[in-house]
């Protein structure tokens, strides 16, 4: 009877559960296990789903690895993942955060998927003095968009993936690999995305007109738009050969759509954000060939994982397997995450003590499925980057593949093949 | 100049597919008081069934119309029956609250079937063709038949409520459900054949959206708010007004983009707002009496 009783309070999730019932287990063929709980916050439903789609592959994953407990210091922890969904929305996301942290008390919270979950739950811990890391965020969103003061940066949280100038480097260097007249159609939605992108001094302009490009930016329109007659005229008025901008993908195909119906046609489509998923270039038809866009993350990128030994092109196919749909690029970000987590919470000197993980954070030097992540101060404190290539979508047999077509800023991933104009 | 005709020429088109949104929200709100807030998720319910009828008939979106209608009209009656028609009575507040549980059970229903990927209807060629009418006036197929398909629904909806004996009793219950009622109607009845009516041009909208652009289980609220501005602005009750109303949106959409991006939805919204304070009742209100 009372074994029944422990077990059931074992499983019980209140801190005062997990602090109390391992202090019961008095016998000595147990050893003593600690709890350490790990807080993750993601977009599971909502418009920003996309991102969050693989999480529940990851987290099995990463359950099943951490099954057997982490060891830190000849002493053997129980590592407990609690996930909690964002649903898409900055208020949610703050929400489940602070439950996170003051209901659950988790020692360590990451989280992942656009500035809508990265900055509220980063707010959310260095209010709550928690540690936290994040990434799929480009850093500008991230830490401009928490006033962040490059000479101060912030205490608790931080943050690996890429930035604007990454993406601006990448998409010169894809069209300057083909002739074409230099001038850009720019479609910039009014959201924290398009604004950062389409701002005349932080954003993109300034950067293409000094690499000798004329931007033609009709003005920042709203998301979920269904008329681009007054984009396109002008883009068409300006001779425009390039479209370039940062979309969500309903917009782009209304785009793409309203395009052909009115007679534009454009030599190079460079689009971010909504060209990442193969579901939405799937979605196009045939009108979904050659498209271009950034690339964060692929199968053919030369890292692995420290956590499963995986290659990228391991991890991809494992995920393809278990979910029955293509890989996508958050993946290894998603599992990136985790293994950075692991790796702080195995190097922390007390994996409980919020200032003992965060000084692992900050020494971290880790090897990940992403490239290399070591905070340097580099752009910014909290902010380390990731590299970023850039390719297009080309059918190859009935699939649409995306095959790197330039790697400027990050001359380590392998290049696929060239950037071919629309026809 | 012609790029200002270009862009109205557009909006005007686009007004079609206002209509096509707004038409089934007016009938049911005409006909049972009812304000119908997941009508956005049903028009993507709609998406959804076609794009399951195009993959496994392998059938054109525009021809899988004729098993998405009656399946959405089907779905309609059974949901007016089985849920909506406990929750009408004097109180406008219970079937608004069921319908808003009723959005977010379609959205998570479909993201949980569907995943979250974002999905469109490949109708082939149609979709890209094209007929320039004028220098720098383009009309593309696919818009045009949109639109030709609104106007067609919507005198459909006309003659089916002013000549025939359901549109009699749709305006019978409108009036009074009571009297109606003692006159020998089923008003339950009434009411699901409205929904069922409201589903079927649903259906229609739901495949236009899904061939024109993206969708994805949770755009449906954002294509809603059209819907109600193109009702408001038509007024109540008439459907050549909601037809009007739509265009009028569509247009004012497209001058306001002409003049920056950013007063597209602005524009549109700005109408509203004047004929909501001018015209409360909309252009063209039901014939009173």
């Amino acid at each position: 009877m009372i074994a029944k009783t422990i077990s059931r309070r074992t499983l019980v999730k209140t801190g005062i559960g997990a602090i109390a019932a391992p202090a019961l287990f008095a016998m000595p063929t147990q050893a003593q296990t600690a709890v350490i709980k790990i807080g993750h916050v993601s977009p599971r439903t909502g418009p920003l789903a996309g991102f969050g789609e693989a999480d529940s592959f990851i987290l099995e994953q990463v359950r099943g690895i951490l099954s057997k407990g982490l060891s830190n210091g000849g002493k053997s922890y129980k590592v407990e993942i609690i996930s909690k969904d964002s649903q898409s929305s900055g208020s949610r996301a703050a929400e489940v955060a602070s439950e996170l942290i003051l209901g659950d008390k988790v020692h360590l919270l990451v989280g992942s998927g656009t500035p809508d979950t990265t900055n509220p739950i980063s707010d959310q811990a260095e209010v709550n003095e928690v540690p936290c890391i994040t990434t799929n965020c480009p850093w500008q969103p991230y830490f401009f968009g928490r006033k962040g003061d490059p000479a101060k940066g912030f205490t608790w949280t931080y943050h690996f993936f890429w930035g604007l100038e990454d993406v601006i480097g990448s998409f010169l260097a894809l069209w300057d690999s083909v002739p074409n007249n230099k001038v850009i159609g720019g479609l910039f939605p009014n959201d924290a995305d398009g604004n950062a992108w389409g701002d005349p001094v932080r954003g993109v302009p300034p950067a293409y007109a000094k690499a000798g490009y004329k931007l033609v930016d009709p003005g920042r329109y709203q998301p979920m738009n269904n008329d681009f007659t007054s984009q396109i005229s002008a883009f068409k008025a300006a001779g425009a050969e390039i479209v370039t901008g940062v979309m969500i993908p309903p917009d782009f195909a209304t785009f793409w759509s309203q395009a052909a119906q009115q007679g534009f046609k454009p030599k190079i489509v460079t689009i971010g954000k909504a060209l990442l998923f193969p579901s939405v270039i799937d979605s196009l038809g045939a009108r979904g060939n050659g498209l271009s866009s950034e690339i964060w993350w692929s199968p053919n990128h030369p890292f692995k994982s420290g956590l499963t030994g995986q290659s990228c092109a391991a991890l991809a196919e494992s995920y393809s397997k278990a979910a029955g749909k293509p890989w996508t690029q958050p993946i290894g970000f998603q599992h990136a995450l985790f293994e950075v987590a692991i790796d702080v919470l195995k190097r922390a000197k007390n994996p409980t003590d919020a200032k003992s993980i965060l000084d692992a954070i900050v020494a971290t030097n880790y090897e990940s499925i992403v490239g290399k992540v070591q905070w340097t101060g580099q752009p910014v404190k909290n902010v380390t980057k990731t590299p970023l290539v850039g390719g297009q979508w080309q059918k190859k047999g009935d699939k649409f593949e995306l095959v790197i077509t330039e790697n400027k800023t990050a001359p380590a991933i392998p290049v696929g093949g060239k950037l071919q104009p629309l026809g | 100049m012609t790029e200002w005709l270009n862009v109205i020429l557009q909006g005007v088109l686009i007004g079609g597919l206002y209509a096509m949104f707004a038409a089934g929200l007016s009938l049911i709100f005409g006909v049972m008081r009812l304000v119908n807030i997941a009508h956005g998720d049903l028009i993507v319910l709609a998406a959804y069934v076609a794009l399951m009828v195009t993959q496994t008939l392998g059938l054109d979106p525009l021809t899988s119309l004729l098993l998405v209608v009656p399946a959405m009209a089907i779905i309609g009656y059974a949901l007016q029956r089985l849920l909506l028609n406990r929750t009408l009575g004097d109180d406008l507040l219970p079937p608004l609250l069921v319908t808003f549980g009723l959005s977010i059970i379609i959205q998570n229903g479909l993201l949980e079937l569907f995943t979250a990927d974002s999905r469109k209807l490949q109708a082939g060629a149609v979709e890209t063709m094209t007929y320039q009418i004028g220098p720098g006036i383009w009309l593309g197929l696919l818009p045009l038949i949109q639109f030709v398909v609104a106007v067609a629904v919507i005198a459909a909806l006309q003659v089916l409520f002013y000549r025939t004996s359901l549109g009699r009793a749709f305006r019978a219950t409108s009036d009074d459900p009571s009297v109606a009622q003692l006159m020998g109607l089923d008003t339950r009845h009434v009411f699901a054949m409205a929904m069922a009516l409201s589903l079927a041009v649903v259906a229609i909208a739901g495949v236009f959206l899904a061939v024109r652009s993206n969708f994805d289980p949770a755009i449906g609220p954002a294509r809603l708010i059209f819907g109600f501005e193109a009702v408001i602005i038509g007024g109540l009750g008439s459907m050549w007004g909601t037809l009007a109303g739509g265009v009028i949106l569509g247009v004012s959409q497209a001058i306001g983009a002409q003049i920056d991006p950013g007063w597209q939805l602005l524009a549109g919204h700005i109408v509203f707002l004047v004929i909501l304070a001018v015209r409360p009742q909309g252009l063209f209100p039901k014939v009173s009496g």
